[in-house]
């Protein structure tokens, strides 16, 4: 029998930190404010903060003639933005970024339906590892690689010799819209370069999403009498959906905000972000800069609510 | 249910090419900067590589700028990892399993950073720091990097936490422990590779950023923002392609190892940016 009188080993009597501790423990609220300051602070001074700055920023007027920003208010910034030039720039950079979106997408299944259905173990830990480590593989580091990849003295010039399909290319490059005078300024070579930047984005959700569907549901579409296209298209197709949408959601924005890409590949022609930049930068506007940006915003405003009614938010 | 060991279905062998076609697509930029960084020739990106040789690693060691430009990375990645550490750690810490009123509000405000594009973030940042007459340097490269590095701990501790059961520190408690020794002895331990593994990430996220950072640097360069520098010079293409090697074993490995140690968790770390 124990001795009822004597206290177990770790008791021990008082110490200074008991009643400190006591006090955060009873006082939830004031624990709660106490972890949560530093970080909110940090949040909703500087970057809230800076958010309502570059707002504020875009109303401000832009001296032509002294190249010099004055705190003037004014919305001609805004009415700029609907103006012929500015509305071509945003339509090449919305037409490029739906374009590579549903590249990425159509790219991205069929190996995101691999990993999910036909891979265990091993053989997905390898995949995952396949498709995370280009993810994060430099972004500069994968541009500056694929200048090189398709420059002409490059890999895919001299594929396209050996293999004797070199007029084809030629003839690609000779189309109006896609090609240009050489892959690497052509919109062909720039839409390639952001499909690949892009593509492990698309491909993770994709996959999280079709690993989410159970087995037993193709199980029990066959079952009821479906032939194997059928389940795919009626049953599993729908069910992967929102991770294709909460995969384009990144596809989408980052080509939208883009400017270094744009920059290293491609014809002359500014894009949303390389337009920011010039504003920003060499001209010194940042009020229309920061117009400019309001642009990627809204887009993306409404690109997320759509998305949202895809089921894309239970998917990220 | 009879258990039999099924051996998996086997997949139609046109996925599987698609499948593995579109992995090489992914590796074979890469495995070409690795084998232009051995690449003899001056006009280094011609196909097919003339000759290999270790030259350009030795030269790239001797530049100063090079040297500079890494050594300013990794100060400003680590600078920015503690901040991101204290900050997700203690936002994680309120918002795991507290609800109140905004509680959603706050974590979209951590989440903005990150979402949304870089020309944004960079943009506001570099206002607000000409508003307030900061002028560009180290601290303002480290305050952004660090602001939008606290998510990545943020989610892995939130994710790690959600899966400590809280009678653990009730238990702690009973056994005599008060609220510091509790979260000394038992939480910490539980969150120490969820920490490491959003450490591991906010390094490589603050090292590989570019966008936030020609925005908010002022003449310092960072060693994305020299690589981008050296994109207009092709005769230092050599030396170019053993940096951008560089930077990718020191960025992308570690990050994989992060994943690899989160990789039971719900949240695994790496599959959102």
């Amino acid at each position: 029998m124990t001795d009822a009188a004597s206290p177990g080993p770790r008791l021990r009597g008082r110490r200074p930190g008991d009643a400190v501790s006591t006090a955060f423990y009873r006082r939830r609220r004031l624990t709660l404010w106490l972890l949560l300051t530093p970080p909110l602070l940090w949040f909703g001074v500087v970057f809230a903060g800076a958010l309502f700055a570059l707002v504020w920023q875009s109303t401000y007027t832009f001296d032509d003639f002294a190249m010099q920003v004055t705190p003037a208010l004014t919305l001609a910034n805004y009415r700029a933005l609907a103006g012929g030039a500015n509305r071509d720039i945003v339509l090449r950079t919305v037409a490029m970024a739906s374009a590579v979106t549903v590249a990425c997408a159509v790219l991205g299944f069929p190996i995101a339906y691999y990993m999910a259905r036909y891979t265990r173990g091993a053989g997905r830990a390898l995949f995952y590892v396949g498709v995370m480590l280009p993810m994060w593989a430099s972004y500069i580091v994968k541009a500056y690689a694929w200048t090189m990849i398709l420059s002409r003295g490059g890999i895919v010039y001299w594929v396209a010799g050996r293999i004797g399909l070199g007029g084809a290319l030629d003839a690609l490059l000779a189309l109006p819209c896609v090609g240009g005078s050489s892959l690497s300024t052509s919109n062909l070579g720039r839409f390639l370069v952001f499909t690949y930047a892009w593509l492990p984005f698309m491909i993770l959700p994709m996959n999280a999403a079709i690993e989410r569907v159970p087995a037993r549901l193709l199980e029990a579409s066959a079952d009821l009498g479906a032939r194997p296209w059928q389940t795919f298209r009626l049953v599993l197709l729908p069910l992967a959906l929102p991770g294709a949408a909460a995969g384009s959601i990144f596809a989408f924005s980052l080509t939208l905000g883009d400017y270094i890409i744009p920059q290293l590949i491609g014809p002359p022609g500014l894009y949303i972000g390389t337009m920011v930049n010039l504003q920003q930068g060499a001209v010194g506007n940042l009020p229309m800069a920061a117009a400019f940006t309001a642009v990627p915003i809204a887009i993306m405003a409404i690109y997320l609510l759509l998305a949202r009614r895809l089921g894309a938010f239970d998917a990220l | 249910m009879r258990s039999r060991r099924r051996p998996g279905p086997r997949a139609p062998w046109p996925l599987r090419i698609a499948a593995w076609a579109v992995l090489a697509f992914l590796h074979a930029p890469i495995a070409l900067v690795v084998i232009y960084a051995f690449n003899t020739e001056e006009a280094a990106f011609s196909f097919p590589p003339r000759g290999l040789t270790l030259r350009w690693f030795a030269e790239a060691a001797a530049r100063d700028d090079i040297l500079a430009a890494i050594a300013l990375s990794a100060r400003v990645a680590l600078t920015a990892t503690a901040g991101a550490l204290v900050l997700g750690t203690l936002a994680a810490l309120a918002l795991a399993r507290r609800q109140f009123a905004g509680k959603d509000l706050v974590a979209l405000a951590f989440i903005l950073p990150i979402a949304l594009p870089g020309i944004i973030t960079g943009i506001a940042l570099h206002s607000a720091f000409r508003l307030g007459g900061v002028t560009p340097g180290f601290w303002t490269i480290a305050i952004g990097h660090a602001t939008f590095c606290v998510v990545v701990v943020y989610n892995n501790a939130v994710a790690r936490l959600r899966r400590l059961p809280p009678s653990l520190i009730e238990a702690a408690m009973d056994l005599g422990a008060n609220g510091l020794t509790a979260f000394r002895t038992v939480v910490l331990p539980q969150l120490a590779t969820a920490l490491l593994a959003g450490g591991i990430l906010a390094f490589g996220l603050s090292f590989d950023e570019l966008i936030v950072t020609t925005f908010t640097a002022g003449h310092e360069q960072t060693l994305p923002i020299w690589l981008l520098d050296q994109l207009g010079r092709p005769r230092a293409v050599p030396v170019t392609n053993v940096v951008a090697l560089a930077v990718m074993a020191i960025t992308a490995l570690p990050i994989v190892a992060a994943w690899w140690l989160t990789r039971s968790t719900e949240d695994a770390s790496g599959s959102s940016r």
